[in-house]
């Protein structure tokens, strides 16, 4: 099984965490990733204007260069994964939408929407299996008490993203469980951090992070893992927090045995 | 030749609007075989009747062809007409330009246009019609409710009032249904049990009602005046004729630990059980799914204490046939499941509950006592939040189109009553809008709002979380102040939407009655025939045709059962002569429109049949019991050799009707 891997631009500057140790762990659990190659900016959340074309191509060019390899794209940062999952979407239900690209790109195969897009963590959960990963993990965190922060665009729009309740989910709290930990149930798991709003008014931001970690704490969580670099951001520089903030794929690495890139 | 008269219907501006009535009338006198024709404002009323009846007598016409609405609405009335100006009613058709004509086009011209073809293609078909005898069918003088809810136990008082016998079939061990549930009922406050427990105690004690509790339909074949019925009576491994309901057993049973349905899980029953005190009828009994002595054959305490020697473990489900003349259906509704809301951390949190979950808390008989406690630590609650609107109104496929009709009511309801109880608890209410229509409701509302002080709040709520010190944070939009609120809440409660039974779609197939796509049945005319289901002979009573309270299920369980009671009146029903036969000398035997006929029908016979030279020869052939055909026309279609046809749609009919179309 080939999985292309799409990381996307911030996981190449400020999240080379996130990145580096989801190709580590991919690797050691026997699903290595396979990097696209000559792979654009998926665009950012500017996609999400549904009306708008030319900033999804770079997306399109992504899933089509994926089918001609498997099918499979993988990705793990939560605004990639939402834009490709999103884009993947209209191009199989909207005919405008399609025709546009395709008389757009003119390419050689016109992509129809064939390749599946999964998240890491639906990697780790529908490919690899949580109870093959929890047979892997050689370093359990056994009394760790770890929140799951999924954020907003993780799980939603569910119509596209179809990964699991948006509401009330339990994907990560399972990966939590099986690397040995005890998952810490909060209920602002899936709010919003501030997202890009910390450019604009840096209070809004401080107090939407705030909260969120103010929760975690509350419910007595050690450590706060996330898949998105905007959200570990606005928790580490906005919410003024002391409790340690990593991405999900580092405490993977660490449950593995392979943290700061150990022998594989 | 025939002589056919057409007459053409406005029906007010309905088809004169947009289409050329005089024209159509006008062109039509053209085809072949047409004598007269004329066009009149409304051709169902006395004097448009009339119109029909003169000109048979006048132009002895043979047929006669009216232009004007569907025939599910009046064809039932011209066919009488013509029968009284001595003509066979199966003479007359009905060219339907008003809903497949008028009502869909815009345009003038075109719309007269098809209405003049529509019209050509009946002239053509009456060219071939002839005249038809309805023969009877006799009524059984028995009517069975599915369902023993407020609305099933009503119908069946009214029809055993009249002198009928009626049988209810009840899937739960109790009549009673969602209202037994219920702490009290709007806008007059009585106590729930205090009016529905004397109606169930009326049937039990009504000699003309046999009640099936525990029981569910199974299979229902025949057709209006006559249906076939087979109950399924589930095991109680309780001799019924023998529990006295002494309630010994459900207290000394060693298995504890099974969650009671009838408090929704708030506590917990025995494996042996009554549902509540006031059951009907009050009868133990055993769940087979947490027994141990079926799950394990050891333990046996109920059948030791019994003194009564009710207790009959290796009893077995009883099949029941039975003969109805009519049948009523009151499955009643449930409330949505919650899970795709869980932005109100339903699934998080006890303190977050649904309405009908409060009523039990609020309920004297109920787990509390009626005392209003937090589920999750038995304090009392001192802030309440209400959510309105829970998946009613909802244009994604979570929750439910339609508004469920009762929340409102109900919501005001307990809002009162909490205020009232407790004055040091602060209630909200967060609605999209506040619907109270019905004889004293908006009074009600008002008196929550005006005297009880109960804040109601324009917005919905977005997002309820459970804290670590056990309050509930409720985020929620005030749209009229245009400002978010934060409220501490202890209990949050859900006006969750209701749907139709799950019952109710497997029963709708039985039946071959039609539904909507939300399950709800249909009625035969939203307006005119509100209780009776399009097929024959089944009448529709309480929420299984829609939401309702309890006023308007029971004056509908009442409508209903008047119309049973019309039906089971008669001696005879006349029959529908548009059946279907077969003609034995086409018919290879092929069995195909027995495997398609959905009312069973077509069965099969060996004939002699006489073959060349003196000999004779025996033959599969299909026979079809017209008492049983429905005249649906499914066999005619399968038929490959062309043997089965429909009268009054045979199959040059239809193909002349074709011909004329494309002419």
């Amino acid at each position: 099984m080939v999985y292309s891997y799409y990381p996307g631009c911030t996981l190449k500057t400020k999240a080379k965490d996130l990145d580096r140790y989801a190709r580590l762990c991919a690797e050691k659990l026997g699903a290595p990733l396979c990097e696209l190659e000559e792979w654009q900016c998926c665009g950012g959340a500017f996609t999400t204007a549904s009306d708008e074309v030319a900033t999804k191509l770079a997306s399109v060019r992504a899933l089509a260069a994926a089918k001609e390899k498997g099918g499979i794209l993988v990705t793990v940062c939560s605004a990639c994964h939402n834009v490709l999952k999103q884009t993947n979407k209209a191009i199989r239900e909207n005919s405008e939408f399609a025709s546009k690209v395709t008389n757009y790109m003119k390419p050689e195969n016109p992509y129809s929407g064939e390749t599946r897009v999964i998240h890491f963590l639906e990697l780790l959960r529908d490919e690899i299996g949580f109870d093959k990963l929890a047979e892997a993990v050689t370093n359990p965190l056994t009394g760790r008490k770890i929140a799951a922060y999924y954020g907003c665009l993780l799980l939603r729009p569910s119509s596209a993203l179809a990964m699991d309740d948006p509401e009330n989910p339990t994907i990560i709290e399972d990966f939590i469980k099986a690397l040995g930990a005890e998952p810490v149930i909060y209920p602002m798991r899936n709010e919003c951090c501030g997202g890009y709003i910390t450019l604009e008014d840096k209070a809004s931001a401080e107090k939407k992070s705030s909260a969120v970690v103010r929760s975690c704490e509350e419910f007595g969580a050690d450590t706060v893992i996330t898949a998105c670099p905007l959200c570990l951001y606005n928790l580490k520089k906005n919410s003024g927090a002391d409790i340690p903030i990593v991405y999900f794929t580092e405490l993977l690495a660490e449950a593995l045995g392979i943290k700061d890139g150990g022998n594989t | 030749m025939q002589k056919i008269g057409v007459f053409v219907c406005h029906c007010g501006t309905n088809i004169a609007a947009t289409v050329d009535v005089q024209k159509v009338a006008q062109t039509l006198k053209n085809e072949p075989g047409v004598v007269f024709s004329t066009d009149y404002q409304y051709m169902c009323s006395e004097s448009g009747q009339d119109i029909i009846k003169n000109a048979i007598a006048e132009y002895k016409l043979t047929g006669v062809v009216i232009c004007s609405c569907s025939p599910r609405m009046h064809e039932a009335t011209f066919r009488r007409a013509a029968e009284k100006a001595g003509l066979n009613p199966y003479m007359v058709e009905i060219a339907n330009i008003r809903e497949q004509c008028s009502w869909i086009h815009k345009e003038m011209q075109t719309a007269t246009e098809k209405a003049v073809i529509l019209g050509r293609a009946a002239i053509a078909k009456v060219h071939l019609n002839a005249p038809l005898t309805a023969g009877e069918s006799p009524v059984t003088k028995r009517a069975l409710v599915i369902g023993g809810g407020i609305a099933g136990i009503q119908t069946a008082l009214d029809i055993a009032d009249a002198g009928f016998n009626v049988d209810i079939v009840e899937k739960k061990p109790t009549i009673g249904g969602k209202m037994a549930q219920i702490d009290k009922t709007f806008p007059t406050l009585d106590c729930a049990a205090c009016i529905l427990t004397p109606k169930m105690v009326d049937c039990a004690q009504n000699d003309k009602i046999n009640i099936y509790a525990y029981s569910e339909v199974e299979d229902i074949s025949g057709f209006v005046g006559n249906f076939s019925v087979k109950i399924r009576k589930k095991a109680r491994y309780v001799d019924e004729t023998k529990c006295t309901g002494c309630g010994l057993c459900t207290e000394k049973c060693p298995q504890k630990n099974v969650p009671n349905e009838f408090n929704l899980g708030f506590d917990n029953r025995r494996a042996i059980y009554i549902p509540f005190a006031q059951a009907v009828p009050k009868k133990a009994t055993i769940d087979p799914d947490y027994c141990t002595m079926l799950k394990t054959g050891k333990c046996g305490v109920c059948s030791k204490l019994c003194t009564a020697g009710a207790i009959d473990y290796k009893q077995k489900d009883q099949i029941i046939e039975e003969k109805y003349g009519a049948i009523i259906v009151a499955t009643g509704f449930e409330p949505i499941k919650v899970d795709k809301y869980d932005e109100f951390a339903y699934s998080q949190s006890k303190d977050v509950v649904t309405s009908l979950e409060l009523e039990r808390l609020m309920n004297a008989a109920g787990p509390t006592k009626g005392t209003l406690l937090r589920p999750s630590d038995g304090t009392h609650p001192h802030t309440i939040v209400f959510v309105q609107c829970v998946g009613s109104r909802c244009e994604d496929e979570k929750g439910k189109p339609y508004c469920s009709k009762v929340c409102c009511m109900y919501t005001a309801k307990h809002a009162m009553l909490i205020r009232e109880k407790y004055p040091d608890t602060e209630v909200y209410v967060f609605y999209i809008d506040v619907r109270t229509p019905g004889k004293n409701f908006d009074e009600f509302y008002r008196r929550a709002v005006e005297q009880y002080g109960v804040h109601y709040i324009k917005g919905m709520v977005g997002k309820v979380m459970p804290r670590a010190d056990g309050k509930l944070e409720v985020r929620a939009s005030d749209l009229l102040l245009g400002k978010q609120l934060h409220i501490d809440a202890d209990m949050v409660v859900l006006a969750v939407a209701i749907e139709p039974d799950k019952t109710a779609r497997p029963l709708a197939t039985m039946l071959t009655a039609s539904m909507d796509t939300n399950d709800f049945f249909t009625e035969a005319h939203p307006k005119l025939r509100p209780v009776e289901s399009p097929t024959a002979g089944i009448f529709l009573s309480g929420m299984c045709q829609g939401p309702k309270d309890i006023p308007e299920t029971v004056a509908q369980a009442s409508a209903a059962a008047a119309k049973a009671i019309g039906l089971l009146c008669k001696d005879k029903l006349t029959c529908n002569p548009c059946v279907a036969h077969s003609d034995e000398m086409m018919c290879n035997g092929c069995s195909l429109c027995a495997n398609v006929c959905p009312y069973g029908a077509i069965t099969y016979v060996d004939k002699e049949f006489r073959m060349p030279n003196r000999t004779t020869a025996i033959r599969r052939v299909s026979s079809v019991n017209p008492a049983v055909c429905q005249g649906c026309g499914a066999c005619t279609v399968a038929c490959p050799s062309g043997a089965m046809d429909l009268s009054g749609f045979s199959n040059r009919q239809i193909m002349s009707e074709v011909d004329a179309i494309c002419k």
